[in-house]
């Protein structure tokens, strides 16, 4: 593997658990400890703890932080209380897609964003370009390490290490300063799994502590160290997001179905909001569909897709769903023919093979 | 698991082995831990022609699809279409239920420049 590759605090403990490591987007990250089936299976019935400490994460403070947020999001900030998180994006002036992340308010001039590890740099210089008056931004992605512990009993377990009332940190609500054993965290009810659970931020060192703590305590549980593979069939099939695949440069996000992100009419002018204006007056030229094959065959990425011998668009993630059993994938496709049912064909090195339209998300918990 | 000392091996991970002058060709134990999770195999139909080096069909783990390349030229004359219903078999038993095709050999002899288990297992050490 190369040399140059960036590790989480956490990497010397991937070995320990057996973990094999791929690159991901330049991080030398755990793909798999056991196998996908298995840690897949662990997070949908028991829990199952994600290294995701290659998140980046950027501070945004000072008496005009929420202006400038407002200015840079696509998501209203000002409806955001104080311990209260927000899935949000930041477009380009044409409605392409910067990134999606997440904002956490701290305080009333205190924010925390959560970016995607292989936009970091891309994002904080993309954010000082639009500084504005009373505002500082810091990127201190290498002073946090980041936990996912998901699953039905992650609240469970974690309770088990803590005196705070997890039960009172509602979805997508966080605390701050909570001690799990005796270190201090920021703990949120959020993830990208589908699942309940919570997203743990902490020092490096406490991180790397954590992991072992956290993984001891649930052992009983049916807790397993989870890779990268597991993380993404499960947002797969949960159809949340993931950048470079639903979004990119090329792709807006009422494109990439998370138009509940987007508030167009915010009072605030916001970078993009233009373009996607005139974009959803127009109608969207694309939309993100659930595809189910019908012909023997697995869809994936870059994959094109068929009407009538025309490319009508492309799959932007697909395989086997673990706990569906079958082959799915989601496609960009031509709005048209993005009717639940259309029957259309993905190319599958060089064949074209029949699925069709279906409703997403592909797996929604009983809650 | 240990290289079954019988079978010779590809650098591409698959494994032959020769009966009555047919040869029998699967994928390693190394290649199917490597790839993890199978969920689907692709093989051609009985009566192609596969050609060295070149791919003759495809596996797919929950992750990633890797093509199968031919270790020897031939004509198949049999097709495992238990993998079909039953892709696991590929992690679970790589040298035996998951046996892919079985080829008629265009020239024997080829089977003899592939490696020994001794010489894959180096291989896969380093």
């Amino acid at each position: 593997m190369s040399e140059n590759l960036k590790r989480t605090p956490l990497f010397d403990s991937y070995k320990t658990y057996g973990g094999k490591t791929i690159d991901f987007g330049g991080w030398e990250l755990p793909v798999q400890f056991s196998s996908i089936k298995e840690e897949h299976e662990a997070v949908r019935t028991k829990a199952g703890l994600f290294d995701v400490s290659h998140m980046g994460e950027i501070i945004v403070r000072g008496e005009d932080s929420l202006s400038y947020l407002q200015k840079l999001l696509t998501n209203d900030v000002s409806k955001l209380q104080n311990g209260q998180a927000q899935y949000s994006a930041m477009c380009y002036e044409d409605g392409g897609t910067v990134d999606d992340l997440l904002v956490y308010k701290i305080d009333q001039n205190d924010y925390l964003l959560v970016v995607n590890a292989s936009n970091i740099e891309k994002d904080f210089e993309w954010m000082k370009k639009f500084m504005i008056g009373d505002t500082t931004v810091h990127n201190v992605s290498d002073s946090y390490g980041q936990l996912a512990l998901q699953g039905p009993l992650a609240e469970k377990v974690l309770q088990r290490l803590t005196k705070e009332d997890l039960s009172e940190i509602g979805f997508f609500k966080f605390k701050t300063d909570v001690k799990i054993g005796e270190y201090e965290a920021l703990v949120s009810r959020t993830g990208y799994t589908g699942e309940d659970g919570f997203e743990i931020y902490a020092t490096p060192e406490s991180i790397i502590a954590l992991w072992d703590l956290i993984l001891e305590e649930g052992k009983e549980d049916g807790v397993i160290p989870c890779g990268l593979g597991a993380r993404d069939t499960l947002r797969f099939e949960a159809c949340l997001a993931l950048y470079g695949q639903e979004l990119s440069r090329d792709i807006s996000p009422l494109e990439a179905g998370i138009g509940f992100a987007v508030k167009l009419k915010k009072e605030d002018d916001f970078i993009g909001q233009k373009a996607l204006v005139a974009q959803k007056e127009a109608g969207v030229p694309r939309k993100l569909v659930g595809l189910e094959m019908i012909d023997k065959g697995i869809p994936r990425h870059g994959y094109q897709i068929f009407k009538d011998d025309e490319v009508i668009g492309e799959v932007t993630t697909g395989t086997q769903s673990p706990t569906l059993k079958k082959n799915i994938g989601l496609g960009l496709i031509v709005s048209k023919y993005t009717e639940l049912g259309t029957e259309v064909e993905v190319e599958i090195r060089g064949k074209r093979l029949k699925a069709v339209t279906v409703a997403t998300p592909f797996y929604k918990r009983q809650k | 698991m240990s290289t079954p000392k019988e079978l010779r091996y590809s650098e591409e991970h698959e494994w032959v082995k020769v009966e009555d002058g047919k040869a029998r060709i699967g994928i390693t134990h190394f290649a199917q831990s490597e790839l993890g999770d199978i969920v689907f195999v692709e093989l051609p139909q009985v009566g192609d022609e596969i050609k060295t080096n070149e791919p003759f069909g495809s596996v797919e783990s929950v992750k990633t699809v890797s093509e199968l390349y031919a270790p020897i030229s031939g004509k198949v004359v049999e097709v495992n279409s238990g993998l079909e219903d039953s892709p696991e078999f590929v992690n679970e038993s790589p040298y035996e239920n998951a046996w892919m095709i079985v080829v008629e050999p265009t020239d024997l002899s080829e089977v003899d420049s592939l490696m020994t288990a001794e010489q894959y297992e180096e291989m896969t050490q380093e």
